[in-house]
């Protein structure tokens, strides 16, 4: 860790001026992993602005503009207190079990969504410095592409960068349309569509979401749907719990008669963002809700994987895991 | 006795979970400075410029140690070290004597600072470069280089070589199977730290986290030849060790620092570190052939051991348990050791028998599928009644009993043999087994004992509780010996300036100690008996000692109790403030793995003890039972349900002894289920170098763990009869998930660990 300042930020225009003004300052929220970056001499900020005491962590139902009667919430708002809010578990179990999937109990505490949001890849070459990694260093090269890829993407990764988002939240923030409320360093507020928040590593692996220096996400809006009934979070990960996803898939339907009338599929673990099974979604949509064609539409997401040396078995498991989400949204989301 | 076998809770509990227990890094020195290494980024190679200025320069930093200026240490010859009595508890070379680097992570240079974080950002700043080397990573494409060690602990290594080939020929039903087992890391949760204080040019203090002060105190003196009287070692709570708390660089680099800028020095060693500066378990490759009869009588064993070494000669010995299961009458185990370009191994709980049972135990599971033979009766039917190397009786040997007892509380006779028979809903549920073995060691050792002027007792010797509860259970023992509550009994243990024990490796401090506590105290109550006995102001005297029993702190007269005497008025009367006794026990079996036993001072020379010992083969057996369920389409398995039952000789602690069962079959369902440490191919880096990268079990994968022990005192071993009880729990776990894995699901996974890739 290299000496870094401190200060704590008064208020949300204070913070975002500060950070916007010095290019090698960043946010401190809940420090669950910005902290452990900059241990390990990762992340190298001069400044930390510690943005905690600030006013933007409830869960409330949105009351105008595009996703009225949906619900937002607060950027520095905890993983467990969003988790557990009943607006989040009434309207969006999908996102409850997605955080649960996330990290542990100590770390949830902690964590904030505006955070979780912001995470960094948990890729062992980004992590270790003595390696190259263009994402840490760009220009270095990419040390996992032709190294030990078993955890990396199979969708949208580069020669660049091979790194997947960890976020399991994201995962089924994603799949629910969310927008990232972002308040500008020139003072306004915008809104980003969640889909658009992340970037897929190109050859500037280096940025891992649009935000420019200095934006700061104030709220996370999730418009209202009809999936509560019928959607499922399924993290497939090499123990238990604690233990980021080989592959996961935040899956939610709704039924009109015999057909599927609306349908999410999102994806963790295969990419540099969270992944919204386009493809599999499109072949979902009007059909009916049967395991043939479950696994019809996960062939079709799964047909674009491209596979490394070490994660090939992700294509598989990713096509099983697809077809076994959907069963399970179909039953109301329970284990079975 | 009445405190021995009692389910005792810690008495360092309290002050454990209240952080009174005091760790090495914790010894926080007036003035002390820190130090923090810098590491190779390179495996294998010469260092050709260190640009230490930028480091020099920065805030705080007091000196900055390259092998350009570090002073010269002594090099450890393996004949030596072995002479000594002295295990490969480390590497053979200290640290920066040279340019050349043999691992990646190697320490290269040590900054000093005023703070740990002022010499962690400092070293971040040193500019090392390098002629690189390719280094060798790749065990199998290594092995044709490799080496036939001659020697084993001592023995012969290469046991039957080539002398089973026609006999499995010629066997009527035979297998071959090959099983690999990956690179793994102790990660005990108390990171390795050491504090170094130079009291005089040659004299030096070090707060280290060890299993062994001794063996520490040994090797330390040895690299910075300083005698090892002038050395002493401290080391009272350790969290954690399974074999990695031996003595590794991190405290040699302390001493030199704090040599260099004449302070004490703390050295932290970090969790990333940790993948390759302490010890792990080697890769191993084993080859398993099995000749059986149509009677099902096995008629050959052949297991052949490949792994590798770097800086040491230790290898990971797969072939260990091969030498005391089964009665075939001949067995071949070889070994063929590789060196690589990685950290260096040395012993993990339960080394060689971890991997080698999973190995055997499978193997023995595919015989009894290819005979159609229920794997228990398969091992009932070929169990060995006598050691089958040397012919010895077993000093004890209850396995028969583990199988019986095993099989039913866990349920064995609803097994299905044939595999994807039951299911739960998704899930696919299996049964599996396999026996367990670890041999039994004991070893010299001193230990002094003491009566304080109110009654209190205090026992000492330089054994170390790595949190297996050795403070408690000695306090059992002396509790018992001199008729006291356990709670009078205060413990001294991990400070070399104590009297000599063991290293905490080889699951035999228990079986070591224990009979030197028993001896002390019995020494120490014959005097005080003495003293009563023989004054005339004391109820008891002129009684003779047949005729005096003990309890509750004082003597009493068996004949009539209301005739005593208390410890406590004895010594008022003879003006004592201390009374004390010191005792060796030193049994003809000692293991070779405590450091050299140095007399004590007041103690008659011991005579030894155990001297049937030769005629018996000392080891611990059990039987390992688990349940799986199998979500198939997602390659996960989780164990449902473990039954363990171990012949361990006498349980001296219920609760601690379950405890280290279960922590010992954790740590296999670690092995059996996620635990690897992966190297990049290129750059022969480990890339799993944090916890979040390396798993271990969390809790939702630790099933309820069912554990029975036999409580048998060993006859053989001591008056105690206890052997220990640290390692066995470990082995076996992973075969018994493993077979568990093919009777639910018909495929057999001979690589280990058993991620959901190898599943799907």
């Amino acid at each position: 860790m290299r000496p870094f300042k401190y200060s704590r930020a008064q208020n949300t225009g204070n913070a975002v001026q500060t950070v916007a003004a010095n290019t090698n300052s960043k946010f401190l929220a809940g420090g669950t992993n910005i902290l452990d970056l900059m241990k390990e001499d990762v992340e190298r900020p001069d400044e930390l602005v510690d943005v905690t005491r600030l006013n933007f962590s409830q869960v409330r139902t949105v009351e105008g503009g595009a996703n009225k009667g949906g619900v937002s919430i607060g950027g520095l708002g905890r993983n467990t207190d969003t988790a557990n809010h009943p607006l989040v578990r009434q309207n969006f179990p999908l996102l409850t079990q997605a955080i649960l999937a996330g990290a542990s109990q100590q770390i949830r505490n902690m964590a904030t969504n505006g955070g979780n949001l912001n995470q960094r890849t948990r890729c062992s070459y980004f992590y270790d410095t003595a390696m190259p990694c263009n994402k840490r260093e760009p220009g270095s090269g990419c040390g996992a592409l032709e190294g030990i890829n078993r955890m990396h993407a199979l969708f949208g990764w580069s020669n660049d960068c091979v790194a997947v988002h960890p976020s399991d939240m994201c995962v089924a923030l994603v799949a629910l349309d969310a927008v990232v409320k972002v308040q500008g360093t020139d003072g306004k507020e915008r809104s980003i569509p969640f889909a658009d928040y992340h970037r897929l590593p190109g050859n500037t692996p280096q940025k891992d979401n649009i935000l420019n220096q200095g934006e700061l996400i104030t709220a996370i809006e999730i418009p209202k749907n009809n999936f509560a009934s019928k959607s499922y979070y399924l993290k497939v990960r090499d123990r238990a719990s604690y233990a980021f996803a080989l592959v996961s898939v935040a899956a939610a339907l709704e039924i009109e008669g015999n057909a599927i009338k609306n349908v999410r599929v999102a994806m963790g673990g295969v990419s540099h963002k969270p992944w919204r099974a386009v493809e599999a979604e499109k072949f979902l949509t009007g059909k009916a809700a049967t395991e043939a064609n479950f696994k019809a539409a996960a062939d079709a997401e799964m047909r674009n994987a491209k596979p490394l040396e070490h994660n090939k078995f992700k294509v598989e498991l990713g096509r099983r895991a697809i077809v076994r989400a959907l069963t399970q949204a179909m039953k109301g989301g329970t284990n079975a | 006795m009445a405190e021995i076998g009692k389910p005792v809770s810690r008495i360092d509990g309290r002050l454990k979970v209240t952080g009174g227990a005091k760790y090495a890094a914790e010894f926080n020195q007036v003035n002390m400075a820190y130090a923090f290494p810098v590491r190779s980024t390179i495996a294998k190679g010469t260092i050709t410029a260190t640009d230490t200025s930028a480091a020099e320069a920065s805030s705080g930093v007091l000196a900055v140690i390259t092998h350009k200026n570090a002073a010269k240490l002594n090099a450890i010859n393996p004949q030596e070290q072995w002479k000594a009595g002295i295990v490969f508890l480390g590497e053979d070379l200290p640290p920066l004597q040279d340019d050349k680097v043999y691992y990646f992570g190697q320490f290269v240079a040590c900054v000093v600072a005023e703070t740990y974080e002022q010499a962690r950002s400092a070293a971040a700043l040193l500019k090392v470069t390098y002629a690189v080397e390719k280094p060798r990573i790749d065990l199998k494409s290594e092995l044709p280089n490799g080496y036939r060690p001659e020697k084993l602990f001592g023995e012969e290594a290469q046991i039957n070589t080539g002398k089973t080939a026609a006999v499995l020929a010629a066997a009527a039903q035979k297998i071959e199977h090959t099983y690999t087992t990956s690179t793994e890391n102790h990660h005990p949760m108390e990171p390795h730290a050491s504090i170094a204080v130079w009291e005089a040019a040659d004299k030096l203090t070090i707060y280290d986290a060890t299993q062994g002060v001794l063996v520490t105190r040994a090797i330390a003196a040895y690299f910075l030849n300083l005698k090892p009287e002038n050395v002493r070692v401290i080391s009272p709570y350790v969290g954690g060790g399974f074999g990695s708390k031996g003595a590794w660089l991190h405290l040699v680099l302390a001493a030199m620092a704090a040599r260099v800028v004449k302070r004490p020095v703390k050295l932290a060693v970090t969790r990333q570190m940790m993948a390759t500066n302490v010890g792990r378990r080697s890769a191993t490759i084993q080859k398993i052939a099995l000749g059986a009869g149509f009677d099902g009588k096995l008629a050959a064993i052949r297991h052949e051991s490949e792994t590798y070494t770097n800086l040491s000669q230790f290898f990971e010995p797969s072939g260990l348990q091969t030498k005391v299961l089964y009665a075939a009458p001949i067995r071949e185990i070889t070994y063929k050791v590789a060196k690589l370009n990685v950290g260096t191994p040395t012993f993990m709980r339960a080394p060689g028998e971890t991997p080698g049972t999973f190995a055997l135990e499978s193997a023995m599971d595919e015989m009894a599928y290819e005979m159609k033979i229920d794997p228990l009766e398969f091992r009932v039917s070929n169990h060995a009644a006598v050691d089958p190397m040397t012919e010895h009786p077993f000093s004890g040997n209850n396995l028969l009993e583990c199988y019986r007892t095993g099989a039913e509380k866990f349920g064995w006779s609803n097994r299905k043999m044939q595999p994807r028979q039951t299911r739960s809903g998704r899930n696919l549920i299996g049964y599996g087994m396999a026996t367990a073995t670890y041999p039994a060691g004991r070893s010299s050792a001193t230990v002094r004992v003491q009566v304080l002027i109110n009654g209190d007792v205090k026992v000492m010797t330089a054994a170390a509780d790595i949190g297996t509860g050795t403070y408690t259970v000695i306090a059992q023992t002396a509790a018992d010996a001199l008729g006291l509550p356990v709670q009078r009994i205060a413990v001294e243990l991990g400070d070399s300036n104590l009297p000599t024990a063991p290293f905490a490796g080889g699951s035999q401090t228990t079986a070591s100690v224990h009979p030197a506590v028993l001896a002390a105290c019995e020494m120490l109550r014959e005097s005080l008996m003495g003293l009563a006995t023989t004054d005339a102001k004391s109820k008891l005297s002129g009684r003779r000692a047949e005729e005096i029993a003990y309890g509750d702190g004082k003597f009493f007269v068996r004949s009539d109790r209301s005739k005593t005497d208390s410890y406590a008025d004895i010594m008022r009367r003879n003006s004592k403030v201390m009374m004390e006794a010191c005792t060796t026990t030193k049994p003809v079996t000692d293991g070779g793995l405590g450091s050299p036993v140095a007399p004590c001072m007041v103690a008659p020379a011991a005579s030894e003890e155990n001297s049937d010992a030769k005629k018996y083969s000392f080891h611990s057996f059990g039987a390992q039972f688990a349940e799986v369920w199998i979500d198939e389409d997602l390659g996960t398995i989780r164990v449902k349900r473990f039954t363990s039952v171990q012949d361990v000789g006498r349980i001296m602690n219920e609760k601690t002894a379950r405890s280290q069962i279960i922590g010992g079959v954790i740590f296999g369902l670690g092995a059996a289920l996620m635990e690897a440490t992966e190297h990049d191919h290129r750059w022969a880096n480990p890339v799993t170098r944090t916890l979040a990268d390396y798993h271990v079990p969390v809790n939702m994968d630790v099933p309820e763990i069912d554990v029975h022990f036999i409580n048998k005192p060993d006859p053989h071993i001591s008056s105690i009869g206890a052997r220990g009880i640290g390692e066995i729990g470990i082995t076996g776990v992973s075969a018994a998930v493993a077979n568990a894995v093919f009777n639910a699901t018909g495929k057999r996974i001979r690589d280990l660990p058993l991620s959901p890739d190898k599943l799907l």
